[in-house]
């Protein structure tokens, strides 16, 4: 196997199909058979079939990568492909949009799939009193109308041309219709496999449908296990004793052993996740431009790559959109760590030098204080004295995030640039981090959102990552890699989905025994 | 015998008095962390609102001395109440609050089970490895077996638990891949393939526990074996063996038997970094998740399981104590 630069790797933004190819065995033709085992972290003991309260990898490996299905769904590829809906159309102004459903499908407690079942399910994350994450996807739908069994017509508020993206998300699962509180007890889908035990935080065994509308596309496995293994150590352990065969969220300090095992392969992409040091730019002195760009300029994002992250990450240039969405602009090129310029800025603000604090503890990402001492190390030399302010874990998104001038903070990132946009960089919405407010971006939100022309998005999403680079208020050093690893006994499609770890969430569906 | 009654009855009216101590003190102390369930839980994504419909949802904004005597109140009853986490749930679904929900009781019972278990299966090696090896250590002492099995003992309890446990699990499942490194035992699985994923982790406490065990066993036999009692069974002409079996040990029962109590209560209270390092299902991992979203009712019901198991394995010590001393036994 010739030797690649990790790093030289990423850079092309083929990292993930190249990974996958040089790790595997020749691509064989996927067959059936075997009990998959995999070791997940990011399980509780509060966890439940309720995909409104789902948020972290192991309830949404479980559910939405194989117990239960979407309307649609994001390919290995990035491309948006249909699950439950075999096709959809927009009406022009982007506000009515049209899903055919698949014919056919039945839950597995043998009840069939139709318009009903989408309704409801969507209904459930606008209920009174409901929490659900996905309550601002399904709020802006004004009416569902069923215009057949197979057919439902959505109405919406404002025009949104990623309406179908979002059907995606991994909170709206199809339940059956009447039957909701029972199938969030028991989890009943409509996926390619079916719940035979569920011990929340602990253990889940899952059995394949006898027969299912992705028979020959997907589903290899006879029978998944699913245990819950959130200390690091013990996950890697299991992997190498053969106890699993595949496991999330590698050890970056035990990585280079991993790679070292010839029975692992380690299998990772870079993809939305990026960790951030938003400033409050309706706060003095962050408020003027130029004391923003000095301190974009007073930080080594290499270094933090090589050092914060071990080089599982890429640099990135303050852009909170990543490379697995549709419109990121890879030609943006990262501020470059330069003293000279961050002093030239600090004389444009009318400064010779500038003492600021910045609050940091690991809650806001692994690693923050650590990446908070080189800013402030990297930073000096530029004239900017940064005073690293350690802040308790407990409590911090309460009372530092938002709260203080400066701190930090992570995004995993949303498929949609208007999701995260809207998210975190509109005028006004509360986890507004920046309190960013540029008249310019916020009209070309609003114009992108309704936008069905592809490339006039790509033109309009591109100047508003122009903008947030140069003028917001978040510096954003680096894109941090979702680094997994599986045993060589596994084998997969060669493309590997950089939405979310462990291949989208859908090793499950996906991956085989070779 | 009567005697011994009125001591159990006393000491179990105590028990419970300080099983209340302990519940106001673990009540007050969850409210004095900072942050509460609502921040936990949301994290990043904690909005004011959104925090403070969980806060009306679970009641949290009730003066915690209400809340207490709430929890108070059903706990006497026996009834444990719900855990947050489940509430939460309830109310996210904008549907029932209160039945169909999985209970404390039944969230904490089938962890306690396997931590019994655990803690059984490594009290059945430690114990009789420790007394034998502090008895012959007694026999043989300052000899070079005495030292030899100090040091070794007293080293292992000397490091921190999870390193023994990864010496363990480099030497019998990495290397030599004679015991499976996850003990994610279930509901369901045979008597002997439950053991074999146990025996890591037991090991691993054996390691933890001998050493203490071992040690009291043989301070307790040498000071005994100054005494004139001994000297006279020696005269007598007796193996050393049997001077210590027979003569010395029936009287170091007393502490040896309280030190053994001591460490089973450890075995069942603290042995959390042995459970997230072998993924082993117990109580202790179920605690800990619980005090860090500061999820209060799974906590005290943790607390009080745990200090029960104190005072009840104190009390069964003193008991066996009384019964092994004949002064005792017939007080004049």
């Amino acid at each position: 196997m010739t030797r690649i630069s990790r790093r030289g790797l990423l850079k092309t933004g083929a990292a993930a199909g190249v990974l996958a190819a040089t790790g595997m065995p020749a691509m064989a033709m996927p067959k059936r058979g075997g009990t998959l085992r995999l070791g997940i972290a990011g399980a509780n003991s509060s966890d439940s079939w309720d995909s409104r309260t789902h948020s972290d990898t192991y309830m949404i490996m479980a559910a939405h990568g194989a117990v239960f299905d979407t309307l649609t769904q994001v390919a290995a590829d990035g491309q948006l492909i249909g699950e439950l809906a075999e096709s959809w159309e927009a009406s022009a102004d982007a506000k009515t949009w049209t899903f055919n459903l698949r014919k056919g499908v039945t839950f597995h407690n043998g009840k069939a799939f139709g318009a009903d079942d989408v309704i409801e399910s969507l209904q459930m994350h606008v209920a009174e009193g409901a929490k659900s994450a996905a309550k601002p996807i399904v709020e802006p739908i004004t009416e569902m109308k069923k215009m057949g069994d197979h057919q439902v017509q959505m109405t919406l508020k404002a025009g949104n041309a990623d309406f179908p993206f979002l059907m995606s998300d991994y909170h709206l699962c199809m339940y059956p219709a009447g039957q909701v509180e029972e199938a969030i007890a028991k989890g009943i889908g409509t996926g390619l496999y079916k719940v035979e035990s569920f011990d929340p935080g602990v253990r889940t065994t899952l059995k394949r449908v006898d027969s299912h509308y992705k028979d020959g596309k997907e589903g290899w496995f006879d029978a998944v296990e699913m245990v819950a293994i959130n200390d690091g150590a013990a996950r890697m352990n299991a992997l190498m004793t053969g106890q699993i065969d595949a496991l999330n969220r590698v050890d970056y300090k035990t990585e280079p052993l991993m790679r070292a095992n010839p029975m692992v392969n380690i299998f990772e992409v870079t993809g939305n996740q990026h960790y951030t040091f938003p400033m409050l730019t309706n706060v003095s002195p962050l408020d003027n431009v130029n004391i923003r760009k000095a301190l974009k300029h007073g930080v080594n994002r290499q270094e933090m790559v090589d050092k914060i992250l071990q080089g599982h990450g890429a640099v990135s240039a303050d852009n909170p959109i990543g490379p697995a969405n549709q419109y990121f602009h890879k030609d943006l090129a990262p501020l470059a760590y330069d003293p000279d310029k961050a002093k030239y800025y600090l004389k444009q603000a009318g400064m010779d030098s500038l003492t600021i604090d910045l609050s940091a503890s690991d809650a806001g990402f692994p690693g923050a204080v650590d990446a908070a001492q080189l800013y402030q190390a990297s930073a000096k030399s530029g004239g900017v004295n940064i005073n690293v302010i350690q802040e308790p874990n407990d409590g911090y998104w309460s009372n530092v995030w938002l709260k203080k001038p400066w701190c930090a903070c992570y995004w995993s990132g949303r498929a949609t640039e208007d999701w995260m946009f809207s998210t975190a960089y509109e005028m006004g919405v509360p986890w507004n981090d920046s309190h960013w407010d540029n008249a310019r971006f916020q009209e070309l939100l609003v114009v992108a959102r309704a936008e069905l022309d592809a490339d006039k998005r790509r033109g309009m999403y591109h100047e508003m990552q122009e903008l947030i680079s140069t003028e917001g208020g978040t510096v954003i050093p680096m894109y941090a890699n979702s680094v997994d690893a599986n045993s060589t006994k596994l084998a997969n499609s060669g493309t590997i989905g950089n939405v979310f770890q462990m291949d989208n969430g859908r090793i499950i569906e996906r991956w085989w025994f070779a | 015998m009567a005697s011994i009654l009125r001591i159990i009855a006393q000491r179990l009216a105590l028990g419970l008095l300080t099983l209340f101590v302990v519940s106001i003190v673990i009540f007050t102390a969850v409210n004095l962390l900072p942050g509460d369930f609502a921040q936990a839980i949301l994290g990043q994504g904690a909005t004011p609102e959104a925090i403070e419909a969980i806060r009306n949802d679970l009641g949290l904004n009730d003066p915690p001395l209400t809340r207490y005597m709430q929890w108070l109140g059903g706990a006497i009853q026996g009834d444990l109440g719900n855990s947050f986490a489940q509430a939460n749930f309830a109310s996210f679904a904008g549907t029932d609050t209160g039945s169909g929900l999985a209970s404390v009781a039944s969230q904490v019972a089938p962890r306690f089970e396997n931590t019994m278990f655990l803690a059984g299966v490594t009290a059945m090696i430690a114990v009789p490895i420790a007394v034998t090896l502090g008895v012959l250590a007694a026999l043989y002492r300052n000899s070079i077996f005495d030292r030899a099995a100090n040091v070794m003992t007293l080293s292992s309890i000397s490091s921190p638990e999870f390193f023994m446990a990864y010496v363990l699990i480099l030497f019998l499942a990495v290397l030599n891949p004679i015991l499976p490194s996850l003990s994610n035992i279930y509901e369901g699985m045979d008597f002997s393939e439950r053991l074999t994923k146990t025996l890591l982790p037991a090991l691993t406490l054996t390691l933890v526990v001998t050493a203490h065990m071992m040690r009291m066993t043989r301070a307790a036999i040498i000071n005994l074996l100054a005494s004139p009692y001994i000297e006279m069974a020696r005269l007598k002409g007796i193996s050393p063996m049997r001077v210590i079996v027979k003569h010395a040990l029936p009287n170091a029962l007393a502490p040896i038997i309280n030190v053994i109590a001591l460490n089973l209560a450890y075995l069942i209270t603290g042995v959390v970094v042995v459970e997230v390092v072998f993924v082993y299902p117990g109580i202790g991992q179920l605690f800990v998740d619980s005090v860090k979203i500061r999820d209060i009712p799974v906590v005290q019901a943790c607390c009080l399981i745990f200090a029960a198991a104190y005072i009840l394995l104190n009390l069964m010590a003193d008991i066996l104590s009384i019964i092994s001393n004949p002064r005792l036994r017939h007080p004049k």
